[in-house]
């Protein structure tokens, strides 16, 4: 009887303990896109080392980062494609979008002694309707004048899983390819005609060094840091666009709205990598709900601006994403400016 | 007054697993009602198509059910040739000697390997063989995932299998050798059908863990949302398709895949209970 006794009293002590210490510390948690993660990883071990404010990140995928935001159990959440107008409405209050920083999907392949590969939009997604089947295929020749390519059977391989990566790759192919926009159209998850699925993005990149033959798409900070040969892509002016930090921030050159809720996908600029995108965090308008200090709500808000500052955006090349450009930075700050606490604007501290 | 906190403690613990396993049940039928409730039952189990975009958003199940119970019933084939020599090994032949110790535990050990490994071991080495041999285009689907499940689930069927079989009693066989029976003959006219309930019941075990196997038959698949008719096809099952798409799921989605979690969960449940049946109804 004492033996339990003590193990009760232990394992009490246990919770108090740990109750103890979440108090004491500040902090902030949200959850969702896996494609921003290793640079929100850094991203936020940079903001504790210089701030003491833990910021918990769960990279649980976007919908599930909605879904916890919407339950009001997260600060904010991570996503890469903006919440559309029904969404919004389904949202029990306003919701803003501030763009963190900028990626790409990168068309990755495996083909013995090819290491030059260029591609356009409309061959990605005949190859992934099953129309082009065969590396040698003529239209694939014509725009690889200098590369000899294989007569070998073209394996497409795509996510298995719902992703933003497939959100945005489907978006670009909708805009270029009208077959497929309406047969598959712009989602998370498709109805892939051909091919073969993998989950995350590693299970792709790791699939397509596997197969030969194989191409699939990966977010670009996997693409870049696994060293893996990507194609070329011819972007809507007709000029051939290598995958690149430079390349990506060009796609959103221009106009912005001032909600910053748009996809740069096939952008206009002449220089832009045509499959670029922005990824976001997400909060409420208003600040004051389930619960929430105003303390907590000026720790959340400091953060997100901190998000948008030089030292944050300089870390994005580390980890192989783009910086926002100047005009998006610009919209969101004034975005932030208009957070409330019960109706009543949020000051930036300091 | 110890007996008295003992049987109350006891009392507690059981009621705990039966409230989590109806509250299990009770969440996976509220949940699924909206997904059948739009489909309807039968339309949702009889049709294969899947078409997750939210603008023209299609569910069916067959195509999973089918993947599942296929790649299932294929492991629970491939891992007889194995799964019965070692419970013959270890129940008979060996029985009570010390190799018999080492390979049950060798064959157990098999058991506390985490998934993924065997789903990396069968991406990296299985499916490269698989290809060289011709088998399959692209080495993912059906087969791949069978054979990797067959061997995740020999431990289950050995180590019950040998149970039963090290049961049979010495009177039977020692009458049967003293008839003049030869070994083989005992092995099978007394050791198998006195254990015969048994070991079928240990291989409906094993099947309900193949059913439920999701990160080693995700990775080897092929996750293609289609009813798989050869071998050499990629397919999906259930239990993938659920880990796969749950995280970015809502509303209709979400709701189809906890009815697929529902069916799942009802397969498993039936698949025990007939095993249990067995095991009662000839022992």
């Amino acid at each position: 009887m004492k033996k339990i006794n003590s193990i009760i009293l232990i394992i009490a002590g246990l919770i108090l303990v740990s109750c103890g210490e979440s108090e004491s510390k500040r902090s902030i948690t949200g959850a969702g896109a896996t494609f921003p993660l290793p640079y929100y990883n850094l991203l936020f071990k940079a903001y504790q080392d210089s701030t003491d404010v833990v910021v918990t990140y769960g990279g649980i995928g976007s919908g599930g980062g909605i879904r916890s935001l919407k339950d009001q159990i997260v600060d904010f959440a991570g996503s890469d494609a903006f919440l559309s107008e029904k969404e919004m409405s389904n949202m029990p209050a306003d919701v803003i979008h501030i763009p963190t920083c900028m990626g790409a999907v990168v068309l990755a392949y495996n083909l013995p002694s090819t290491t030059n590969l260029n591609l356009n939009g409309e061959l990605i997604a005949d190859i992934y309707l099953g129309k082009i089947t065969n590396w040698s295929d003529e239209r694939i020749a014509a725009i690889n004048s200098e590369t000899q390519l294989p007569d070998m059977k073209i394996t497409p391989i795509y996510r298995s899983d719902g992703s933003g990566t497939t959100y945005v790759f489907s978006d670009y192919l909708s805009k270029v390819s009208p077959i497929w926009a309406e047969q598959l159209g712009t989602a998370k998850a498709l109805k892939w005609p051909t091919g073969v699925a993998s989950k995350g993005n590693p299970g792709v990149a790791g699939s397509i060094k596997q197969t030969v033959g194989s191409l699939g798409y990966i977010g670009s900070e996997y693409g870049f840091s696994l060293k893996i040969p990507m194609a070329n892509l011819e972007n809507s002016s007709g000029n051939i666009i290598t995958p690149s930090t430079n390349s990506i921030s060009a796609a959103a050159k221009g106009e912005l709205p001032k909600d910053t809720r748009t996809m740069i996908t096939n952008s206009s600029d002449p220089e832009a990598y045509p499959i670029s995108c922005f990824t976001w965090l997400l909060a409420y308008k208003d600040q004051a709900y389930n619960d929430k200090t105003i303390e907590q709500a000026q720790l959340n808000l400091d953060m997100l601006r901190w998000v948008l500052g030089r030292d944050a955006q300089a870390m994005t090349e580390i980890v192989h994403y783009a910086p926002l450009p100047q005009a998006a930075i610009d919209n969101a700050l004034k975005i932030l400016d208009e957070v409330t606490y019960n109706g009543t604007k949020l000051k930036p501290t300091k | 007054m110890r007996d008295k906190i003992f049987k109350i403690l006891l009392l507690l613990s059981a009621f705990i697993i039966i409230i989590i396993c109806g509250g299990m049940f009770y969440f996976l039928v509220m949940g699924s009602t909206e997904a059948f409730g739009h489909f309807g039952v039968l339309d949702f189990i009889s049709s294969s198509e899947w078409d997750p975009n939210p603008d023209r958003e299609q569910y069916g199940a067959l195509s999973f059910i089918l993947g599942t119970i296929m790649t299932s019933f294929l492991a629970l084939l491939f891992c007889i040739p194995f799964s019965l020599p070692v419970a013959l090994f270890n129940g008979e032949y060996f029985k009570g000697k010390k190799i018999a110790t080492l390979m049950s535990t060798i064959v157990n050990l098999l058991a506390g390997i985490p998934s993924v490994i065997y789903g990396l071991w069968g991406f990296y080495t299985l499916r490269p063989i698989i290809m060289s041999l011709g088998l399959s285009e692209q080495g993912f689907g059906i087969l791949t995932a069978s054979l990797v499940l067959a061997i995740m689930i020999i431990p289950y069927a050995a180590s019950l299998s040998a149970e039963f079989i090290s049961m049979v009693s010495t009177d039977l066989k020692e009458a049967a050798y003293s008839l003049g029976a030869t070994r083989f003959e005992v092995i099978k006219s007394v050791v198998f059908s006195s254990s015969a309930s048994g070991i079928f019941a240990s291989y409906i075990l094993a099947l309900g863990r193949a059913l439920g196997e999701t990160m080693a038959v995700t990775m080897l698949i092929g996750n293609t949302n289609n009813i798989p008719t050869a071998l050499s096809d990629t397919g999906n099952t259930m239990a993938s398709v659920i880990a796969n798409q749950f995280g970015e799921a809502s509303d209709l989605r979400l709701s189809s895949l906890i009815a697929i979690g529902l069916i799942l969960f009802l397969i498993t449940a039936v698949i025990n209970f007939t095993g249990k049946m067995i095991i009662k109804r000839f022992n």
